[in-house]
Parts: structure tokens; C-alpha cells; sequence
């Protein structure tokens, strides 16, 4: 394989009914740093249906390039049909770099990808740079839980793909003045490897919002108790305009639904400040939310390992802390 | 495709440390594996409990197969205690140091050895948690694969798959082989039976080294694995800020404060 | 002499303690708090052959053995001492005896119901003047043509009212004292046969206690367990058995209480350190926790004399299981106390589950033999005939 004729960073901008998904501009704005330090470019690879006028948006937020393949046979994701067309995508542009949002859609498709291009892929990667000396790519993330991070790098073949969960990524500031050039890119399905049939798709009503947007959050862990426990934080969480998040324990406990999880197997948040209540910091929930901008934690022990990580730690009751807290804050909104 | 003793489900599962009990020796910063209990991966339970649901209800034989070392015999046995029919254990030194790709590869290459009709695996494994070895196997084997399975209907040709998304869910359907990725939430798992694990060690768990496995070795292994750790590390901790032993008023003092000096929400 | 478990033991330890821990534990509150039956613990065991464990597989068990048994009756103990007691009273004395005694057409007929826990079984020979004097039994037994004619009462009867099938004890000869006394196999639905008040208790208070009453109550001639007149030595071969039950339900109450007063004295902090790191609770912990160790050797040497009595009827485990029993019980009275205490003020209350585990404890002490009993059949296993 002749690694210098592989150029680029692609990004798979995942759309799902017609709707670009966040996770595809993160990676578009990764991209952007990744390009810069190999003074290559960003191209983004846009898979659908009547999708070509979002072309225009990945260019605002920093693709230089969009691929765009619009084809009735992609306008649902069933894997092979995808599949098939990343794969012919990338064969015939080379790319150096590939990557995929860590979505359902996401870890279904790469792992396909990658394995039909015979290359590797890293999962869930919370870092991804260019070293500085040699110019490698090289994608960091967490292994056993969370408990350690791993540097991984893909040497001797191409692309070298990595998948990132939504969040971790932070997205270009959009600029409507940016140019960028838009391909169409005709595949030539083999419609006889189709075995699979969409029958169905159905929208399951959540009536919640998606925590890894919120921009504060009110988090409450097992110092909480129980589900009554949670009616004060759902008080500040009003008071500030923020959301109500949990640790596990408290989704296990059957006192939160599990979309408001936030940790290892739940979401992964960065939130402009994230309350810490009565949550000790298990390895598995810091992994989900340590990069929040500040980090204010309550907990009664002082050894709690959430304090490690907290910009303000604060020994005592979050009973007593909390309902002060929320009638002070209105007082000072109010202001 | 029948249903009844012809339908053959292969279901692959991983011996993983839980993680959930992991340490970070503080000071060499490395993992503590001592005294950490291993166990059969959730979501391959999952798998495993699906496959033992569908042989419930429709009749089928079920192997599981798993690449690990020796001790990875202890899952089998569990497997076979909770209901499968056949064990086999993938080991051999040339399958160490692989990455998701070579292992697929080992399991794809084992998989061509056996009958089967369907393959079933987790999502993913609490160790690796890449989600990767699943859909990578069936695009060695030329299947399709549907992943984040939560459920499955079979009407003795077509199989009607349940497939978990962000926004819900979605019905797929295919007849034929194929691949399932199967979440462990989805199916609680049984326990094993008391005379299930009676038998699981008077039961034979097949030993396969790799040359039982229809594949070039220069896709086992570390030799066939694209990628490459090149650096193992505990997190570094954000620089932790200061912690107050204080009563409620002051603490909203200084929360109040904090906020202020970083103008966030006031 | 392998001290550790066997793979297939260890692989059985492994599910136990799983299935107590997340389908036992969360009931066990609840279960003493309102007094009930674990009804949908039972199923759940059921299907997993936990009311077989000692059975061969030909009759519908699965196939273990009595070290097996013993462990799971410790590790359901562990964390509810009633659902312990439940397998424990329906293995040992009901379904063992028709193992151990029964005809191959008692066998064929009774014990794959009982193993698959479709039935539960419960054994009847406490009467209101027969406790520890359990040889003066009031119940009589007599035959009329192809039947048996049972009346009397008994009380303070485990599983009654849940029980399908009951071994019950009664005089069929008085004039022959002991071997005057025969066993018989009633079935719940019989006529004649109920179940009288439940009783309100101190501990294991989900564990159905009432007494049987037997009024003309009439069971076909098959119904007897073995022979006439061997009635007597059934029951005290029975009780031998049920004792390393017992003597199990005792250890798992007790490392039931270790390991919460553990955790609690980790995280209870006064005078600024965790009450942990004080010397008299580490001492009086590791005291506790020799004996507990001390008690688990001794049910298990008993269970594997028990099993190795299978193969060979010459081997006696009558006082190593009186032993087992006799220590357990007094080691789980000592360590569930202490456990409250540890837990200071907080361990009286039903906040945290210690003090149930006191309230259990006690009674292990008392039945399947008083520990004055057990040291009766000890002294007179080392004295012999005086």
C-alpha cells in the first residue's frame, strides 16, 4: 500500500431524515485542526436522499469539500447500501483520515467500512492530533471502562478511521461566507447483496431533552436518596434554565430514566457548569463528564473522588446546601 | 431455512475483567487486575440469551465460541450450564495482541468450519468497548449484519428483527444468514440452572488452536492487526480546586461566588 | 484433603450469590416488614432446580450434592433468612426422607414434584407437649383397612399452609415407646387435614409457622414412610440432615451481618475518624470473623460426611452435623448482636437490616433441635452408652 497517495481528512456527515447531525459538524470542526496540521484539506461525505442542499451548511462549518452521493437507495441507512457507497467513495478518493460519529448508524457502518477496506478502526476516540515531530495520526481513548486511556495508531494501512461520540468533538463557529466545493458522486450499486429490508421505522416519544445539550446541569447521585430527592434539584434546575442529569447508581435505582445518565454507559456532557450532588465520582461517571467547563460539587464525604475533579468542592449535606442555593440564586437572578 | 433441531446458531462471546470493579494502582498508575472477578461480557450474555429464547421456542442447536485463553474455559461453562449445546475455545499464542480486525478475522476463519444459520454477538465488550468485532465478522463471512438488536421474531423463513436507534426503533427484516448484534439489556439473561452446572464440566468444551482455523496467518494477531496501542496511560485528573468543609450558608457563598467569577448564569 | 471447593461448587457458589444478591436481597425488607411468603421468589428458584439440589437426576433433581445444598442455603441466608429457611425445611425434611426412605413408587411419585418445586414440602413433629421430648407424640396413626387414620396436632410446622406434601410423625403403638412411632406422607388436599393460625414471630417472620391439625384425617396404606415402628429413627435420621440446613441458614445470617457491619464501620465516622480504624472494632471483628470461618468448616465436613454416608450407610455425620448446627447458631446469636451494636443507635432500626438479622438469628438456636439437644447428641456420640 502506498501511503502517500492517501490525502485528506473525510468526515462521514451522518444525516438521519434528512437532518445533519450535530456530531458530523464536531467532526467537521476536528477536522479542521487535524488538515491544518497536515496542510491537507477537509471533505465531508454526505449520504442520502435529497440531501444535496445541506451540502452548503458542512461548508459553513468548515468542510472544504463535500462529496455529496444522492441515490434512492440511501435514502433510509440500511448497512449494505451505505456501505457500498463509502466504500466506493473511498476507493476512488484515497483518504487519509476517516471519520464517523460514535451514533447507532455510526458503529454500524465503520466497522463495515473498515472491515471490507481491510484497514483499522479506533472506537469512541476523545482525542485525535497529529504529532508534531513525525506527523502521525494519533487517536486516544478510553479502555477498560474507562480506567485507562490508550493511544492508538493505524501505521501501514489506510484510512485510518476513527469513530467519536457526539459531544466530545467542539464544532467550527459557522461561517456563511465560506466557499467550498461540492462533488457529485454517482455509486454502482450491487443491488444482489441487498439481503436486508427496512420494514419499519418508529419514533419512540421521549418528552425529554437531550442532556448532552444542555448547557447547565443538575446532577444528583445517590446522596440524593430517593425519587422525592430529586424534586429540589428539578427546583434549581429551573431557577438556572438548566436540565436534571443522574449518575447510574440512581438510573439502577429506578429513580431517573436512563437518558438522563450521564457517565460510561450513559452521555457524555460538557455543560457550561455541572452541579455534582451527593455523587460520589465512580471512574465510569467522571469519564462522562469531566470536561465540563466548571464542576461544582456537594458531597457529605470528603474523600469522595468527585472532588478531584471538582473546580469547587463543598463538604456538606446537599439537603440543606441545595434548597439555600436555589433561593439565593433567584434572588440574584431576580437582581 | 427451518426452524426445529436444523436451525444452527453460533453465538460468540468474550471473557472480560468487570470493570466496573477495576482500580488504578495509584502510584505505578497501571491497572489492578488482582482479586478483579472475571465474567462472560453483559451484552454476549445477551446474545447468549437470546439465542437460548429462540431455541426455547422454535428448537435449535446453540455453540458458543469464544477466542481468549485458557481460562476463558470458565464462560463455557457458564454457557453450557445456562443451556448451550456446544462449546468451543478459540486459543492459540498466535491470536494474541489483536485488534479488532484480527480478531474478527479468527472468528470469520473459525466460523467457516461450522455450520450455522445465524450468528449472534454482543454489542460490545466492557473491556474494549469498540462495538467493531461484530459487524467486522459478518463482512468477512459476506452476511449481513443488524446491530443494537432488542428483539426477534422468526416465522420459519424470514427472520423480523427489532433494531434499537436513538430516536426508537426500526423493523428489519432478512431470510437467510445474517448476524446480530445484541444488546444486553434488551434480554435479561437466565441464571444458570443447578442441573446445568452439574453437567457443565462433565460436558466437552472443544480446544481449537489456530491451525483449526480456515485462515492466512498473516491476518492473526498482532501480524494482522492494522492498528497498533502505542501508549497506555491512567487519565490525568483535571488539577483539582479547592475543597471547603463548610455549613450550608457558607457553601452558598462561595458557590455563588464561583459562578460570578466565571459569569456563568449570573 | 482438598479444602477448596470443587470447579462445578464454585461455579454453583458463583450463581447463588448472584441470584440472592439481586432477586433475594431487595425482597427482604419487605418480606419480614409484612410478614409474607416469598411467592415469587419460589417460583424463581423453582425453575432453577434450587428445590432439587441433592436429587438425582433420575427423579427429576439435579443431580448435586449436600455440599451444594449447604452453600446455597448459607448464601440465600446471607441476605434473607426466611427464603434460606423455605429450601432448607423443604429439602432436608421432606424430600431427603423420600429420598433416603421412601419406596421407588413413593420415590417415582413424590420427588420430581418436589424437586421442580411445583410442590413444596414441610415436616411435621413438634406437637404442643412434644418439643424437645419429641418422643412423646400425642398424634396417633391408626389402620383401618387400606388406610391410615391420622389424629392430633402439630405446631410451629415451617411452610404450613404453603406445603403440598407433609412428612408427619405419629404414634401408631404406644405401648412400644419409640418404636411405636411410624412416618407418613400426607398430601395437602386431603381430608381431614388442615392448616390451623399462623404464627406471629420474632424472626424469619415471612416464614410460614402454623400449626397442622388432623382429625380423621385418612391416607392410603402407601403413605407410610418406610416401616411401622420406624417412625422415631426416620425423624432423627431426617433431623441429622436438616441440621447442616439450619447450621448453613445460621452461617449466612451471620455473614450476612459481617459484611454490612463492614461496610458501615468503613463510612461511620466519629471523633474524626471511621469507627473502623478503632481497635476494639477490628478486634472484635476478627473475632467474628474466625468464627464464622470456623462455623463454615464445620458444615462443610459435615455435608461432605453426609455425602460420602450416601455411598457408604456405615458412616455416622449425626454429631458433626449436632456440632455444625450447635456452633452456627450460637455464632450467628453472637455476631448479628454485635452487628447492632457496631451499627450503634442506626442498628436499631429498621433502617438498616441488622437488627432483622438479631431477630432471625435466634430462632437457629432453638429448632430442628434446641443447641441443648445438639449437645445432648454430641456428648452422647463421645460418651457412648454410660
Amino acid at each position: 500500500m502506498d501511503k502517500s497517495q492517501y490525502k485528506h481528512v473525510f468526515v462521514f456527515a451522518e444525516q438521519r431524515d434528512g437532518v445533519v447531525q450535530p456530531v458530523a459538524l464536531e467532526l467537521i470542526g476536528k477536522a479542521r485542526d487535524l488538515a491544518a496540521d497536515l496542510g491537507e484539506k477537509v471533505f465531508a461525505l454526505l449520504l442520502g436522499k435529497g440531501i444535496a442542499a445541506s451540502a452548503k451548511k458542512l461548508v459553513e462549518y468548515g468542510a472544504d469539500t463535500v462529496i455529496v452521493v444522492d441515490h434512492d437507495n440511501l435514502k433510509d441507512y440500511v448497512t449494505e447500501q451505505y456501505t457500498q457507497a463509502m466504500y466506493q467513495v473511498s476507493v476512488e478518493y484515497k483518504p487519509s483520515i476517516m471519520l464517523f460519529g460514535a451514533t447507532t448508524i455510526g458503529r454500524d457502518l465503520a466497522p463495515r467500512v473498515a472491515a471490507r477496506l481491510g484497514t483499522g478502526l479506533t472506537a469512541d476516540c476523545t482525542k485525535l492530533e497529529i504529532s508534531e515531530d513525525t506527523k502521525e495520526f494519533q487517536m486516544t481513548r478510553p479502555a477498560f471502562g474507562g480506567n485507562l486511556m490508550a493511544t492508538i495508531m493505524c501505521p501501514d494501512h489506510r484510512p485510518q478511521m476513527s469513530t467519536v461520540r457526539p459531544g466530545v468533538m467542539q464544532k467550527c463557529t459557522p461561517d456563511a461566507s465560506r466557499k467550498g466545493e461540492i462533488i457529485n458522486f454517482a455509486p454502482k450499486f450491487d443491488s444482489s447483496k441487498f439481503s436486508v429490508k427496512l420494514v419499519k421505522t418508529v419514533k419512540e416519544e421521549k418528552g425529554s431533552v437531550d442532556i448532552s445539550e444542555a448547557k447547565i446541569l443538575v446532577s444528583g447521585g445517590r446522596g440524593v436518596g430517593c425519587v422525592a430527592g430529586f424534586d429540589k434539584l428539578r427546583e434549581l434546575a429551573k431557577v438556572v434554565g438548566g436540565e436534571v442529569s443522574s449518575s447510574r447508581a440512581m438510573v439502577d435505582a429506578g429513580n431517573m430514566p436512563h437518558d438522563r445518565q450521564v457517565g460510561q454507559t450513559g452521555k457524555t456532557v460538557r455543560p457550561d457548569v455541572y452541579f455534582a450532588l451527593g455523587i460520589s465520582g465512580a471512574i465510569q461517571h467522571l469519564a462522562g463528564m469531566e470536561e465540563s467547563e466548571c464542576i461544582i460539587a456537594v458531597n457529605k464525604d470528603k474523600f469522595a473522588p468527585i472532588f478531584a475533579v471538582a473546580d469547587l468542592g463543598i463538604v456538606c449535606d446537599l439537603n440543606t446546601v441545595v434548597p439555600l442555593l436555589t433561593e439565593r440564586l433567584k434572588k440574584e437572578m431576580a437582581k | 431455512m427451518i426452524g426445529g433441531i436444523d436451525m444452527k446458531i453460533l453465538v460468540c462471546i468474550k471473557q472480560v475483567p468487570d470493570t466496573t470493579e477495576i482500580r488504578i494502582d495509584p502510584v505505578t498508575k497501571t491497572l489492578v487486575r488482582e482479586g478483579v472477578p472475571s465474567i462472560m461480557n453483559p451484552d454476549d450474555k445477551g446474545g447468549l440469551e437470546l439465542a437460548l429464547r429462540f431455541k426455547d421456542k422454535f428448537g435449535a442447536e446453540v455453540t458458543v465460541i469464544t477466542m481468549g485463553p485458557p481460562q476463558a474455559d470458565l464462560i463455557l461453562r457458564e454457557a453450557f450450564a445456562m443451556g448451550a449445546d456446544r462449546a468451543i475455545l478459540l486459543t492459540d499464542r498466535k491470536f494474541a495482541g489483536a485488534d479488532t480486525l484480527a480478531t474478527s478475522n479468527a472468528l470469520a476463519g473459525a466460523a467457516r468450519t461450522l455450520k450455522w444459520d445465524l450468528i449472534i454477538t454482543g454489542r460490545q465488550a466492557i473491556d474494549g468497548d469498540t462495538a467493531q468485532v461484530g459487524p467486522e465478522m459478518a463482512e468477512h463471512l459476506n452476511i449481513p449484519q443488524i446491530s443494537y438488536v432488542a428483539g426477534l421474531e422468526y416465522d420459519g423463513k424470514t427472520f423480523t428483527v427489532k433494531k434499537q436507534t436513538e430516536e426508537g426503533h426500526q423493523l428489519l427484516q432478512f431470510d437467510g444468514k445474517g448476524l446480530l448484534t445484541v444488546l444486553a439489556p434488551a434480554f435479561k439473561s437466565r441464571y444458570m440452572s443447578v442441573g446445568g452446572i452439574v453437567d457443565a464440566y462433565n460436558k466437552e468444551v472443544e480446544v481449537w488452536g489456530a491451525d483449526k482455523v480456515d485462515l492466512d496467518e498473516s491476518k492473526l494477531g498482532l501480524k494482522g492487526s492494522p492498528t497498533k496501542v502505542v501508549k497506555s496511560f491512567a487519565k490525568e485528573l483535571k488539577q483539582p480546586g479547592v475543597i471547603h468543609e463548610v455549613d450550608a450558608e457558607k457553601a452558598v457563598e462561595l458557590i455563588v461566588s464561583k459562578l460570578k467569577e466565571k459569569h456563568i448564569i449570573i | 484433603m482438598n479444602f477448596n471447593l470443587t470447579k462445578t461448587q464454585e461455579l454453583f457458589r458463583q450463581m447463588i450469590h448472584e441470584f440472592a444478591e439481586k432477586e433475594v436481597k431487595p425482597l427482604a425488607a419487605e418480606i419480614d416488614e409484612q410478614e409474607r411468603f416469598p411467592e415469587e421468589t419460589v417460583k424463581k428458584m423453582a425453575k432453577l432446580g434450587i428445590f432439587g439440589i441433592p436429587v438425582p437426576k433420575e427423579y427429576g433433581g439435579a443431580g448435586g450434592d449436600n455440599i451444594m445444598y449447604s452453600i446455597a442455603v448459607e448464601e440465600l441466608s446471607r441476605c434473607c433468612a426466611t427464603t434460606g429457611v423455605v429450601v432448607s425445611a423443604h429439602t432436608s425434611l421432606c424430600m431427603v426422607p423420600i429420598l433416603e426412605f421412601g419406596t421407588e413408587e413413593q420415590k417415582k411419585k413424590y420427588l420430581p414434584k418436589l424437586a421442580s418445586g411445583e410442590w413444596i414440602g414441610a415436616f411435621g413433629l413438634t406437637e404442643p407437649n412434644a418439643g424437645t421430648d419429641s418422643s412423646a407424640q400425642q398424634t396417633t396413626a391408626v389402620l383401618d383397612g387400606e388406610e391410615w387414620v391420622l389424629n392430633g396436632n402439630k405446631i410451629f410446622i415451617t411452610n404450613a399452609g404453603y406445603a403440598e406434601l407433609y412428612l408427619i410423625i405419629a404414634m401408631t403403638d404406644k405401648s412400644q415407646g419409640n418404636r411405636g412411632i411410624s412416618a407418613f406422607l400426607v398430601e395437602a388436599s386431603t381430608p381431614g387435614f388442615c392448616v390451623g393460625k399462623k404464627e406471629l414471630k420474632m424472626g424469619i417472620r415471612g416464614s410460614a409457622t402454623a400449626e397442622l391439625i388432623f382429625d380423621n384425617c385418612r391416607i392410603p396404606k402407601g403413605n407410610l414412610l418406610g416401616q411401622v415402628g420406624r417412625g422415631f429413627r426416620i425423624a432423627m435420621k431426617t433431623l441429622d440432615g436438616g441440621r447442616i440446613g439450619i447450621a448453613a441458614q445460621a452461617l449466612g445470617i451471620a455473614q450476612g451481618a459481617l459484611d454490612e457491619t463492614v461496610k458501615y464501620t468503613k463510612e461511620r465516622k466519629q471523633f474524626g475518624r471511621a469507627i473502623a480504624k478503632f481497635q476494639n472494632t477490628q478486634f472484635q471483628m476478627a473475632d467474628m470473623q474466625t468464627k464464622i470461618e470456623a462455623a463454615r468448616l464445620l458444615i462443610r465436613s459435615a455435608a461432605f460426611k453426609k455425602d460420602e454416608a450416601i455411598k457408604n450407610d456405615r458412616i455416622s455425620y449425626s454429631a458433626d452435623s449436632a456440632m455444625a448446627k450447635l456452633y452456627a447458631s450460637e455464632v450467628a446469636m453472637e455476631v448479628t448482636t454485635k452487628a447492632v451494636q457496631f451499627h450503634g443507635g442506626y442498628g436499631y432500626t429498621r433502617e438498616y437490616p441488622v437488627e432483622r438479622m438479631m431477630r432471625d438469628a435466634k430462632i437457629t438456636e432453638i429448632y430442628e433441635g434446641t443447641s441443648e439437644v445438639q449437645r445432648m447428641v454430641i456428648a452422647g456420640n463421645l460418651f457412648g452408652k454410660l
